[in-house]
């Protein structure tokens, strides 16, 4: 491409910079066409007035009243344009319901759900790194069998039922956590092991695979054979260098994790965005559902970016060159 | 006639003949302890698919309020609950309902499956295959489309849709084609390079029959265990949108729905929230263990 070399030279010219510049140009065309797909979809699909008054019969009037303060009267591609320039100026319209700015609607929740995000992280990580480096160091026996299977169990259930099954046994029968709610830490734990929970099943894998790699290394032997006692090989040099990959792959699995959270924020009741969204959608309030999702999704591509990025500084092998795809 | 055939039989076979074939099998769940159990989950959720109508003990969607919340007859202190799994919160029998569930559930495995198959199979070989401009351009929508998660981009799409099984079953297969043309464009790629496919074009074979010939029988494998491990998540898809009530009509007996009416209930019938999910648990394990298993027979060193 043209426009990123240039971009670079101007720059001071490294392959380094062109390749930064050729990310956060593709980053910001997927979220364009992000946007793209989320207002068509729901435009072309109904006309959101319509579905919006479906409980009742509503006159003529009324229908012209709302769709002119919608600016749905306007051409499609006027009303695209409009929501374009939103976007950029982080103004992503009005609630329907509440008559509120979908952004500020968004900022009251942002904190319950990257609180939820972070303790489901945390939960993937705490059981994922113990499993998957004693599957790895114990290859073959019985304790690797177990690692696997666990894994592949974690991946093989629907988080929210876990989430229902979490609140059955801790909170109903034991009475040890609540159910619902955000005012504490303890209110934090069952959804966060409910989030973590699948991820720590892939997580698991992706850990012992990449430290069953690094073991093989020379690095490895030769810190065995200079009498480094096996624990520390293992956490110092091996658990180190396994490091990298998974968390490349903790800021792949973000987008899904934030997916997740809308289900897991149902259950507990847990006041974040994805509640807003599904509250909306009960409500019919288009510009809070299309505000929530775009928000998340663009949340997820930045998360990449920067993962994406960090990446490359960190590890120098990595080779910058190429089309910049997998 | 019939009753010689009979008697002929085991005169034929020695009995000695019978032993190594028990002995094979023996052998082959010995070795293959995993796919064997998924095998056999998959058969089971299969068949309760397929033959719902005539396994299950009552019927699905009859309500019965005077065994509301029946809790299943084997933990009933009364003894009165003819529900082997105990009853939903208007009586029908949650069994039967679990049964009936099935057929949902392995339709948006199957049929999802299958479109998103298709659609990246032919992606995958076009792009994979011609490179240039097609691949550059297939590609960069692949992106975008791994940049947007499924479950934010299914819940705009059916909040607008309303529910319905083939809604769901297209959303998949129209999100889920990346997976496929993927993997298939990155072993066309080293196919391409093969002496065999050289030599086929060198003798003037059009690119048609290329593909149809040399390159799709060498994908087939991969397609097979990618899709069974796609059947597994789609399972799963599918129950958290229904579970969310933008998945299928809640009136069908679904395990997503059952598990989603089971949410007030937690607390006085834990039955109601408990086997749906064991149900959804059971299956998706069977379709991933198989999966591996088909992985590890093919090629243990596939990317998946």
């Amino acid at each position: 491409m043209l426009v990123p070399k240039a971009l670079a030279l101007f720059l001071g010219g490294t392959k380094m910079a062109a390749y930064i510049i050729r990310r956060l140009l593709h980053t910001i065309l997927v979220v364009f066409a992000i946007s793209l797909i989320i207002f068509f979809s729901i435009r072309l699909t109904g006309d959101p007035v319509s579905v919006m008054f479906s409980a009742g019969e509503p006159t003529k009037e009324a229908i012209e009243e709302v769709r002119r303060n919608l600016g749905l009267d306007k051409p499609i591609y006027v009303q695209y344009g409009i929501f374009l320039k939103g976007l950029v100026t982080f103004d992503l319209g009005e609630s329907f319901r509440s008559g509120m700015p979908v952004m500020d609607l968004i900022m009251e929740r942002l904190g319950a759900t990257l609180a939820l995000a972070f303790g489901g992280i945390t939960v993937a990580m705490l059981i994922a790194f113990p499993v998957g480096i004693l599957s790895a160091v114990k290859r073959g026996t019985g304790v690797d069998f177990f690692g696997r299977i666990f894994s592949l169990i974690g991946i093989s259930f629907p988080n929210f039922w876990l989430g229902i099954m979490l609140i059955l046994i801790f909170a109903v029968n034991l009475k040890w956590l609540p159910s619902s709610g955000f005012e504490s830490f303890e209110h934090l734990i069952l959804p966060s092991i409910t989030l973590g929970m699948i991820l720590s099943g892939i997580l698991a894998r992706l850990v012992r695979s990449s430290m069953l790699e690094v073991m093989n290394q020379q690095y490895v032997s030769t810190a065995k054979s200079k009498g480094i006692s096996d624990w520390a090989v293992i956490i110092k040099h091996a658990f180190r260098n396994a490091l990298l990959p998974t968390v490349t792959f903790l800021g792949l699995q973000f987008g899904s994790l934030l997916g997740g959270t809308v289900i897991v924020e149902q259950i507990f009741s847990w006041p974040g965005i994805g509640r807003l969204i599904i509250d909306a959608i009960n409500q019919r309030d288009y510009p809070v559902i299309q505000g929530g999702v775009i928000f998340l999704a663009v949340i997820m591509v930045v998360v990449n970016l920067i993962i994406d990025l960090s990446y490359t500084l960190i590890d120098p092998r990595i080779k910058i060159g190429g089309s910049g795809r997998a | 006639m019939t009753t010689l055939e009979l008697e002929k039989t085991p005169q034929q076979q020695p009995v000695t003949a019978k032993k190594p074939f028990m002995k094979k099998i023996w052998n082959f769940i010995k070795k293959n302890p995993a796919g064997v159990i998924g095998i056999v989950l998959v058969v089971l959720s299969v068949s309760a698919a397929l033959f719902a109508q005539w396994i299950a003990p009552f019927d699905p969607s009859k309500a019965n309020l005077t065994s509301r919340l029946a809790p299943p007859s084997w933990a009933d202190e009364t003894g009165e609950s003819v529900f082997f799994l105990g009853a939903d919160q208007v009586g029908r029998d949650l069994l039967s309902r679990i049964i009936h569930g099935a057929k949902i559930s392995l339709m948006v495995g199957f049929f999802g499956v299958i479109i998103s198959m298709v659609i990246g199979t032919v992606l995958g070989l076009i792009s994979g295959y011609f490179g240039k401009w097609l691949d550059d351009f297939i590609m960069r929508i692949a992106d975008i489309q791994l940049a947007f998660p499924f479950m934010l981009f299914a819940i705009v799409i059916m909040s607008v849709l309303g529910t319905g099984i083939w809604k769901i079953i297209i959303i998949l297969g129209l999100t889920y084609w990346v997976g496929f043309a993927r993997l298939i464009r990155g072993e066309v790629i080293s196919l391409k390079e093969q002496e065999y496919v050289q030599a086929a074009k060198a003798i003037g074979g059009t690119n048609f029959t290329i593909i149809r010939k040399h390159i799709l029988p060498n994908v087939m494998s991969s397609i097979l265990v990618l899709g069974t491990m796609y059947i597994a998540e789609f399972i799963l898809l599918e129950a958290s949108l229904t579970f969310l009530g933008l998945g299928v009509d809640p009136t069908i007996p679904s395990w997503g729905g059952m598990l989603a009416d089971s949410r007030n209930y937690v607390t006085s019938a834990w039955w109601t929230a408990t086997f749906p999910g064991v149900a959804i648990m059971l299956t998706v394990l069977g379709f991933n263990l198989l999966g591996d298993w088909l992985r590890d027979r093919f090629d243990p060193n596939m990317k998946l």
